[in-house]
């Protein structure tokens, strides 16, 4: 019934906030493209730069504000009760953690790949992160162990 | 064009001002996003925002890219194939959070394409040239393997028997 399934639904969900985590989650698209995703992320204006049909705009959050990022918490639980995906995949930080919790708790396969920037320790969303993750991906090898994973960077 | 940006998180106002103050020494006019500093540049152009359509055009279109070390910039640099100077954030400054943009320029400053500056004096010496060309061409091994392992992990949920939709 693909035809006349919610054009924004999808068992795939990719979320990242915007700027850096953002172009990860671009480079790691074509990985993705096959099973039809839909992305979040906090920028509207993404969508159009790559040329993206089925988009969510999150509230933009990091660990300094917290209204904002209760915004952006409730924000995410939404989207993904709404949608509920099989598979979750972030690139962090804040919104991607979110969703991936929510994820996690609605019996979804939760995949955190952390930014190419961490290259001396793990992020902090990614720590967060680590114990509702099933795969938890560093980009350096270096960092790899104790339940995170080096299998290739995106840079 | 040559393409100053801090970034949409965090104001930058020790590079953007050491910058400001060399400018009129540049081959070319300086396009600044600059965040929501205090400096207000008396020798570039500037503005605190671009969306990020206009972003990419200014780098597709720019001469030399000198920026914090971010990776969206990185990311977009090496896209179209850019020169660019990074200047990492310092914590102890209070330009950032913590210093992994340190540990970017330790980990990523040697690629081709890439110079990187710690001091004003070695931004200026930077900014004087020559500039690294980056190489472009579809050599990331470690991409591919990236991609290839995710792209296996999603398939394996949703083509699992019984996951038929």
């Amino acid at each position: 019934m693909r035809a006349r399934r919610e054009r924004s639904k999808s068992a795939l969900l990719a979320v990242s906030s915007g700027g850096g985590h953002w172009e990860e989650l671009i480079l790691l698209r074509p990985a993705l493209l096959e099973f039809d995703p839909v992305f979040a992320t906090t920028d509207p204006e993404l969508s159009k730069r790559d040329g993206l049909e089925r988009f969510h705009v999150l509230p933009d959050a990091n660990r300094d504000g917290a209204w904002r990022a209760l915004k952006c918490l409730l924000a995410s639980v939404n989207l993904v009760v709404r949608l509920r995906p099989r598979v979750l995949v972030t690139t962090g930080a804040l919104p991607g953690l979110f969703c991936l919790i929510a994820a996690r708790a609605i019996g979804a396969r939760t995949i955190w790949i952390d930014s190419i920037a961490n290259s001396d320790q793990p992020s902090l969303s990614g720590r967060c992160a680590r114990p509702f993750a099933h795969e938890w991906f560093t980009q350096w090898p270096h960092l790899a162990g104790d339940g995170r994973r080096f299998d290739g960077a995106l840079l | 064009m040559i393409l100053l940006t801090v970034g949409t998180q965090l104001p930058f106002d020790r590079f953007v001002e050491i910058v400001d103050r060399h400018a009129p020494r540049l081959p070319d006019r300086i396009f600044a996003q600059i965040g929501r500093g205090s400096y207000v540049p008396a020798n570039m152009d500037w503005k605190p925002f671009i969306g990020p359509i206009e972003f990419e055009e200014r780098i597709r279109t720019c001469s030399l890219i000198i920026s914090h070390a971010g990776i969206g910039t990185i990311v977009m640099a090496q896209k179209h194939a850019k020169p660019m100077i990074l200047f990492p954030r310092r914590a102890a400054l209070d330009e950032h959070r913590n210093d992994h943009q340190l540990a970017t320029v330790q980990a990523l400053g040697d690629r081709q394409g890439i110079r990187t500056a710690m001091t004003e004096d070695e931004l200026v010496a930077q900014m004087a040239g020559p500039h690294s060309l980056p190489v472009l061409g579809p050599d990331l091994p470690g991409r591919d393997r990236l991609r290839r392992t995710v792209s296996d992990l999603v398939r394996d949920v949703l083509q699992a028997p019984g996951s038929g939709q």
